[in-house]
């Protein structure tokens, strides 16, 4: 199959060209319909009331003045839902709160009137009477003996694995291979520490919203900012007890998601208030909102520990992290044993041992969010690495090539790697960035100057995917697969697969919209997983339809099936001859002579283990089959203003190995966009809480980046080590470009500065403060 | 329930008279009473830009203008660019340079650098950086925006 580049003329494979987005032509029109741009007729619109306490007893309402307010056509509270409960990894949510409060600003009511700005006035006249109880506001608080209990009734929700819960622990992980404790003997050095992190937002620009009809038969129609129909399937049926059948789930254009549209937002909600007033209700959060009730990226307590020999090699790790669960556990059991099965990296360690405990508090629940808790211990376990390569004066970037796993090396707690671009990712950024003459630039007065390097991994895998691919009349394709794109081009991406694999112009390739109707499953779009897995899919349903071809053409020309072969333009032909068949001529047979229409499917599951019982041990292993791995490698320069203290990057490389870039240009802009993303966090985002209150819910006391805050440029370096299974060879880059960047941008500000900054983000007044205890010492942090 | 007013704006050129609240802003309107949806709403505080419509020529958050105040004056969205030249060519550039992810920034960034390119000569990076920076996007990292900006200008200009 050829395309051709309408900016270069040159034509190529589809697969590995940086073909335009399918759907950037309606978006550069202002043409996409995202949740807040569907209206139905007879539409009206919901909104919620957020609880006024942290914890409390709900011990009734009173919803009569807004059951009279102008406008309105309903009121929802707990009492009109059952005891259904939706999660994840745990199942302890309620569609809406019911018996009790977890968190300030949690949904306890919700309104629907005929405008949006009914509902919201309506709102606020349901009065709750709460009995207030004592809150959790740490984890720390929350471990302690006495403490209040948020889930009383933890013992008896499903869990979906052996989570170890009680009180207010959500759950806790252990794993452990070799013998840690007595390996540090064998260490000349060893260095210890402890990091924090904060609770960083999302952002998507797009804030969550939903809309949901009920046909005459009581079937639920839903729309709604999702990343995976199937997920929104499975809470909304979870929480309020309908059997799946009943509900149908549609996604419009998804205006970005980073974990926060995965699992449930208002979605249930919605529903709940559509059953009750039988008309179509739109419910769209205002950005405080979304900041409030959604979910968000945990706060990490790590403590870490790294020992080597003289020459180098690392001989152990350990690391012990605590997490800040929320409300609700979401998918913060996930996150924690997905971190402690990252806190190795990507090097040859015999002897880890990483342990960790996720508590409930009384704050929004904090769940996935792109990197899933991998960027925080990658910030301790990267700036242990740059400690040891101090200490013994070993350049950072030889340290690392030294200890780096290999292809066929095993991953922690044994997963065998079949693909692994590190070295090559090291290579490209060492060169790329001159990395052996940094920081020999002339120095601005005023300015310290600092060069960084981090390294890490993440997988691309997880769970269940399907595709169907069907050949229509004409001949050209359809394909259907349930994933949602959510902006970053999966449709795109899978369409090219098809397209290569069947040989036909990728304009022949239709992507059908996920429909949980007449999708195949698909888990969702999260842990890098589309290109990979449903990609998978895609090239073995393209091939079942191949084969399917070459049965009808072996008749219709009556040769062997062996002697034909795809050709582009959707034709196949006699191997050798100029006879040939168009696709529409093979699709005509197949729909009204002989063996019936051309649909060809593939399912799958991942299926590899992630625990080697003979090399390892495991205790709360949520992922007993989880994914292959990416690798990436990113250098960051930095700029620090030694009177502000406020830390610039001035320009990065950031290499990432994706085993193939089936769309070369949606790889490059991921990089780009991890980058920024990951250096916000690194910097200056932070939600701060007063107590029990988010205190900066809203853009202008959340700063993400904007024009003038990013790089001067991020160099985005594409690295290819194949995966044997990945369709083409691809693995996921969605979170791979992330993963490394606040460890690199915190060993650019150490070298710049001489300060270790154990805490993010690394805000103009703590680099300050660092800058002046280095001058004062030799860099230990104080606070 | 606010007062409703009759409003009479100029909207891509069209005449519409709208019942609005007196308080209502133009995105409101433009969105809820002329289903005009390409100016999203992303923050209704004025921080995001993913509203931003030209009001009179210049690039303005339609979510903090009210709508009477545009009264007489003409309000164009990215709707509104069809035979536009310039627009074109930033259309063209962003599909080729993969500016565009998910797109809700997408409409509001086309306007601001539409209005960028109406200065005369090629943009510097330091010109674009700063005349979107009141344009948030979390996707792309905005490094094949400001490309596409740039390639834009430099056609334009050409
Ligand atoms: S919606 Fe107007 S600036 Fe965000
Ligand atoms: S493309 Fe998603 S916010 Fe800009």
């Amino acid at each position: 199959m050829t395309v051709e580049n309408s900016k270069t003329g040159v034509t190529a494979g589809v697969v590995g060209h940086p073909v335009a987005k399918l759907d950037s032509g309606e978006k550069v029109m202002g043409r996409s319909e995202y949740i807040a741009d569907l209206y139905r007729p007879n539409m009206v619109h919901g909104a919620v009331l957020g609880s006024a306490h942290a914890h409390a007893r709900i011990v009734s309402y009173d919803t009569s003045e807004a059951e009279k307010a102008p406008g309105v056509v309903a009121v929802l509270t707990g009492d009109d839902v059952g005891e259904g409960r939706m999660g994840a990894f745990i199942k302890d949510e309620h569609a809406i709160a019911k018996g009790k409060v977890l968190y300030l600003g949690e949904p306890v009511a919700a309104v629907v009137a005929e405008t949006e700005e009914q509902a919201r006035s309506a709102v606020r006249l349901i009065k709750v009477e709460y009995e207030e109880l004592d809150a959790v506001l740490s984890p720390e608080a929350g471990l302690a003996k006495d403490a209040p209990i948020l889930h009383e009734n933890l013992d008896d929700y499903f869990k979906v694995f052996d989570t170890g819960s009680a009180g207010n622990l959500a759950s806790r992980t252990v794993f452990e291979e070799g013998d840690v404790e007595a390996a540090w003997e064998s260490c000349d050095v060893i260095v210890e520490g402890e990091y924090t992190t904060e609770p960083q937002a999302h952002v998507a620009i797009e804030p969550c919203g939903a809309l949901a009809e009920v046909d005459a038969g009581g079937r639920v129609t839903l729309w709604s900012a999702n990343q995976s129909v199937f997920r929104v399937q499975a809470n909304v049926c979870e929480s309020l007890s309908l059997p799946m059948t009943r509900l149908r789930c549609l996604t419009p254009r998804v205006g970005a998601g980073f974990g926060n549209k995965m699992e449930a937002h208002v979605q249930p909600i919605t529903v709940a208030l559509t059953l009750k007033c039988g008309r179509p209700v739109k419910l769209i959060l205002t950005r405080e909102e979304d900041f409030e009730i959604v979910r968000a990226r945990h706060p990490f307590k790590i403590r870490m520990k790294t020992g080597a020999k003289k020459d180098g090699t690392l001989i152990a790790r350990k690391c012990e992290v605590l997490l800040d669960c929320g409300a609700f556990a979401d998918d913060s059991p996930g996150v924690l044993g997905y971190s402690l099965l990252m806190a190795r990296g990507p090097y040859r360690i015999a002897n880890v041992r990483s342990e960790g405990k996720l508590v409930y508090t009384n704050k929004m629940r904090f769940g996935a969010y792109r990197g899933f808790g991998n960027p925080q211990v990658t910030f301790a376990g990267e700036q242990q690495i740059d400690d040891i390569a101090e200490q013994l004066n070993i350049d950072p970037i030889k340290l690392r090539r030294k200890n780096m796993t290999h292809e066929g090396d095993p991953w922690f707690l044994g997963q065998e790697v079949r693909s692994n671009g590190l070295k090559q990712c090291l290579d490209e950024v060492e060169a790329r960035s001159n990395w052996k003459k940094r920081n020999q630039a002339a120095q601005r007065p005023g300015v310290k100057r600092g060069t960084g390097i981090a390294v890490a991994a993440h997988i691309s895998g997880l769970l269940g995917t399907g595709a169907i691919v069907r050949m229509l009349e004409d001949g050209s394709i359809s394909l259907n697969t349930g994933a949602t794109d959510i902006g970053q081009g999966s449709d795109t991406v899978l369409a090219q697969i098809c397209a290569e694999t069947l040989k036909v112009p990728l304009e022949n390739v239709f992507v059908s919209s996920p429909d949980t109707d007449g999708s195949p499953y698909n888990w969702g779009t999260t842990a890098s997983r589309v290109t990979y897995t449903t990609g998978r899919a895609v090239a073995a349903a393209s091939a079942d339809v191949e084969k399917q071809v070459k049965e009808h053409a072996a008749q219709m020309l009556d040769c062997d099936i062996g002697d034909l072969e795809l050709r582009d333009g959707g034709r196949v032909g006699i191997v050798g001859s100029n006879t040939d068949l168009p696709f529409f001529a093979v699709s005509a047979h197949a729909h009204w002579a002989v063996g019936g229409p051309l649909v060809g499917t593939s399912t799958l599951v991942f299926e590899r283990d992630t625990l080697d019982p003979k090399r390892a041990v495991a205790q709360g292993l949520p992922f007993p089959r989880i994914g292959v791995m990416s690798f990436s490698a990113v250098v960051t320069e930095v700029e620090v203003d030694e009177v502000t203290g406020q830390a610039r990057v001035v320009e990065a490389w950031s290499a990432a190995d994706v085993g193939r870039a089936i769309n070369p240009q949606l790889v490059e802009v991921q990089l780009e966009g991890g980058f920024l993303q990951g250096m916000g966090f690194a910097l200056y985002e932070e939600m701060v809480w007063d107590g029990a209150r988010l205190a900066n819910p809203s853009l202008m006391d959340y700063k993400i980046p904007t024009t003038r805050d990013a790089p001067g440029v991020v160099h985005p370096i594409i690295v290819e080590a194949p995966e044997p299974d990945g369709p083409f060879g691809a693995k996921g880059a969605g979170e791979i470009c992330i993963n490394a960047v606040p460890a690199s941008i915190a060993n650019a500000v150490e070298d710049a500065t001489g300060f270790r900054h154990r805490s993010l983000p690394m805000t103009s007044e703590r680099v300050l403060r660092g800058m002046m205890s280095a001058d004062k010492t030799s860099g230990e942090e104080a606070s | 329930m606010a007062d409703r007013e009759k409003l009479n704006l100029t909207v891509n050129s069209d005449n519409a008279t709208v019942d609005a609240d007196a308080g209502a802003t133009l995105l409101t309107v433009l969105r809820d009473e002329l289903r005009i949806l390409s100016p999203k709403r992303g923050c209704n505080q004025g921080v995001c830009g993913s509203c931003t419509v030209l009001i009179d020529g210049t690039p303005q958050r339609s979510c903090l203008t009210l709508a009477v105040t545009c009264e007489g004056k003409p309000v164009q969205t990215v709707d509104g660019f069809d035979a536009d030249t310039k627009m074109a060519l930033l259309r063209d550039q962003f599909q080729q340079n993969g500016a565009v992810q998910c797109g809700f920034c997408t409409s509001g960034m086309l306007i601001s650098a539409w209005h960028l390119l109406q200065e005369d000569g090629a943009l510097s990076r330091e010109d674009i950086n700063a005349g979107l920076s009141g344009n948030l996007c979390r996707c792309t990292g905005y490094q094949k925006i400001v490309d596409s900006v740039a390639a834009a200008s430099k056609e334009a200009s050409s």
